[in-house]
C-alpha cells in the first residue's frame, strides 16, 4: 500500500460504504473489515430508529432498518449530534409512498424530527403574560411576536398527522372514534422537556405570520381570514402559557 | 465538581439511569459522557449541568476525528469548548482514530496506518485541539480488527512521541488492549508493560463480544468486564499505581446498581495499589 493518509481515508470511505476501490483491496477483503461496515451502518440505523420512534411503531422494526440502511447509504450523518441526523427523512419516506401506502407516514416522520429539533434547541428568553401588563391595545398591535428557536408547528391535510404520531410515539391504541380530519401541531421545548398539543388552522397562520415578521395585528388579521371562527384572546393565551414567544419587538 | 480523585473509579452515564446517579452519593464517584451528546440546548444540557453540581464529569469525544488528513472542525471545537466552559469537566479526552471525512461523519473509530505522514498531522491536530480548548487533552488507544500494511510506527512508540509532541496524555483502554491483542495476535502483557505509565491521566475497562465467524473479539461495551480484563487491569495499576478508571457500558444495559458493584471491584484495585508505599 503505497497511499497518503488522505488517499488513504478516500479509498476507506468508498470501501466502507460497498463502492468500488482497488487500492484497498487487501483491507476490504479481510473478514473483519465488516466490523466496520456493521458499526458504521448500525450506529446510523439506530440513531434514525431514536430519532424517528413512532415511524417504528407505524411500520415495524425491518421494514424501518430496510429502509434506514437505504436512507445511510444515500445521506450519511454531517453532523456528529447525532439527534440532527435525518433531516431529510420524512421526505425520503414520502417517495416511498408506493411501498408503504401510508399517505400520513411522512407527516408523522415530520413531528418526530421537530421533536429532536425542539429537544434540542438553544434556549431563547420568552415573552410572559406578566410582560404585556400596562400595555395599551395599539401598542400591542404594533408589536412583533417572534417565536422561540425551541418551537414548531404546522398544518397538516387531509389526514390526523397529530393524532397519529401522539398514539404511535406514546403507544397507545388508535381509538375508532377519533376523526379523520386535518390536524396542525405545536410542538414547544425548555430545559425540561417537550411539550406538544393540537392546533387550529388559524392558529397555524398566526405562527406562521409571525415567524414571516408582520406584526401583531396583521397576524392576528391572517389568522381570523383563515379561520373566521377563531378565539383569539384564548389563542393568545395558550401559546403565552406554552412560551412560545420571544419578548416582544416594535422592528 | 472539576476534580478527579486518582483513586476513584467512575461511570459511563447513561441516560436511563439518570436519576439514580444524579442521587448516588458514593465517595468520590464520577461521570463520563460523550460531548457530542451534549452539545445541544434543551433538557440534555439542563440535566448534565445539574449534574455536574454534584459529580466530577469527564467528557469523551468522539468526533474530533484527530486522525483524519484535515484539520478539526472549528464549529465543534468552539461548541466543546463551549461545553466545557459550562460543566468544567476535570478530563477530557478523544481517541487516535478518525471518523469525519469530507463533510460526512461515520460513527466509529476508523483506523489508519501509522505514518510519518499521519504522526505529523495528528501531532498538528492535538496542538490545534488544545489551543481551541485552552486545556491539555488525553489520547486513548484504539480497538484493532485489521491487518493494515504502512505502519512506520509501533503503537506505543507512536502514542509516546504524540504525547512528546504535544504535552497531551494519554487514556489507556485495558479492554482495547486485549481485544486488539486476539485479534491481531499480540501480547497484551507486553504491551501494557511497554506503555509510557507517567502519560496515563486515565484508564478505561468494558466488555467485548465475540464474532466466532470471524473469530474476532468486538470492543462492544456491552457486556460484564471479563475476567482476562480484570487481570491486566491489576497488573497494570500494580505498575504504574492508582489512575481514574472508568468503567463503560453502552448496551445491555444493566441496572445502575450493577454498575456500581463492577466499579467497586475497581475501586478497590485502586485502593490498594494507593495504599501500597
Amino acid at each position: 500500500m503505497n497511499l497518503s493518509l488522505g488517499q488513504f481515508q478516500d479509498a476507506f470511505i468508498e470501501a466502507l460504504y460497498q463502492r468500488p476501490v482497488s487500492a484497498l483491496a487487501s483491507l476490504s477483503g479481510q473478514a473483519a473489515f465488516a466490523v466496520y461496515r456493521n458499526t458504521v451502518m448500525s450506529g446510523c440505523v439506530e440513531a434514525l430508529r431514536a430519532n424517528f420512534p413512532s415511524i417504528e411503531t407505524l411500520v415495524g422494526p425491518g421494514w424501518l432498518h430496510e429502509v434506514a440502511s437505504a436512507y445511510v447509504q444515500q445521506t450519511p450523518p454531517k453532523d456528529p449530534r447525532l439527534i440532527h441526523y435525518g433531516a431529510a427523512f420524512p421526505d425520503f419516506l414520502q417517495t416511498l409512498q408506493a411501498s408503504h401506502d401510508l399517505p400520513y407516514l411522512a407527516d408523522v416522520a415530520r413531528l418526530d424530527g421537530y421533536w429532536c429539533e425542539v429537544f434540542s434547541a438553544d434556549e431563547d428568553p420568552w415573552l410572559t403574560l406578566d410582560d404585556l401588563t400596562g400595555m395599551t391595545a395599539t401598542d400591542l398591535a404594533r408589536g412583533h411576536l417572534r417565536p422561540r428557536r425551541s418551537v414548531r408547528w404546522q398544518w397538516f391535510d387531509p389526514h390526523p398527522a397529530y393524532s397519529l404520531w401522539r398514539v404511535s410515539r406514546e403507544g397507545l391504541p388508535w381509538s375508532p372514534e377519533q376523526p379523520w380530519v386535518a390536524e396542525g401541531a405545536l410542538l414547544s421545548g425548555d430545559s425540561h422537556g417537550v411539550n406538544h398539543q393540537p392546533l387550529d388552522i388559524g392558529a397555524c397562520a398566526f405562527l406562521d405570520a409571525c415567524a414571516a415578521g408582520h406584526s401583531l395585528q396583521v397576524a392576528s388579521q391572517l389568522a381570523q381570514q383563515c379561520q373566521p371562527d377563531l378565539d383569539f384572546s384564548d389563542l393568545l393565551g395558550r401559546l403565552l402559557q406554552t412560551k412560545v414567544f420571544r419578548p416582544l419587538t416594535f422592528a | 465538581m472539576n476534580r478527579i480523585n486518582p483513586i476513584s473509579a467512575g461511570l459511563g452515564l447513561k441516560a436511563e439511569h439518570y436519576q439514580q446517579a444524579l442521587a448516588c452519593d458514593t465517595q468520590d464517584l464520577w461521570y463520563e459522557v460523550h460531548p457530542e451528546n451534549y452539545m445541544v440546548g434543551g433538557p440534555r444540557l439542563a440535566w448534565l449541568e445539574r449534574m455536574a453540581e454534584r459529580h466530577a464529569l469527564s467528557l469523551h469525544g468522539v468526533a474530533l476525528s484527530l486522525a483524519a488528513d484535515v484539520e478539526p472542525d472549528a464549529l465543534h471545537l468552539r461548541r466543546l469548548r463551549t461545553l466545557i466552559e459550562r460543566v468544567s469537566p476535570a478530563l477530557v479526552s478523544e481517541h487516535l482514530a478518525w471518523s469525519t471525512w469530507r463533510g460526512q461523519y461515520h460513527p466509529d473509530l476508523l483506523p489508519f496506518p501509522r505514518s510519518f505522514e499521519a504522526l505529523q498531522r495528528i501531532s498538528d491536530n492535538i496542538l490545534r485541539t488544545q489551543d481551541a480548548l485552552g486545556r491539555s487533552i488525553a489520547l486513548e488507544n484504539p480497538s484493532h480488527y485489521l491487518h493494515l500494511e504502512g505502519h512506520d510506527w509501533d503503537e506505543i512508540d507512536f502514542l509516546t512521541e504524540l504525547v512528546r509532541r504535544t504535552d497531551c496524555t494519554l487514556l489507556l483502554d485495558v479492554n482495547n488492549v486485549y481485544v486488539s491483542a486476539h485479534n491481531l495476535g499480540f501480547d497484551a502483557m507486553s504491551y501494557l508493560d511497554r506503555f509510557p505509565a507517567k502519560a496515563i491521566s486515565e484508564v478505561h475497562l468494558a466488555g467485548y463480544s465475540e464474532d466466532n465467524q470471524a473469530s474476532l473479539l468486538i470492543d462492544s461495551h456491552d457486556a460484564a468486564i471479563a475476567e482476562p480484563v480484570w487481570m491486566l487491569y491489576r497488573h497494570l495499576i500494580d505498575r504504574i499505581g492508582p489512575r481514574p478508571t472508568l468503567i463503560e457500558r453502552d448496551g445491555n444495559l444493566p441496572a445502575f446498581a450493577e454498575l456500581l458493584a463492577e466499579r467497586a471491584i475497581a475501586q478497590a484495585t485502586l485502593a490498594n495499589a494507593g495504599a501500597l508505599p
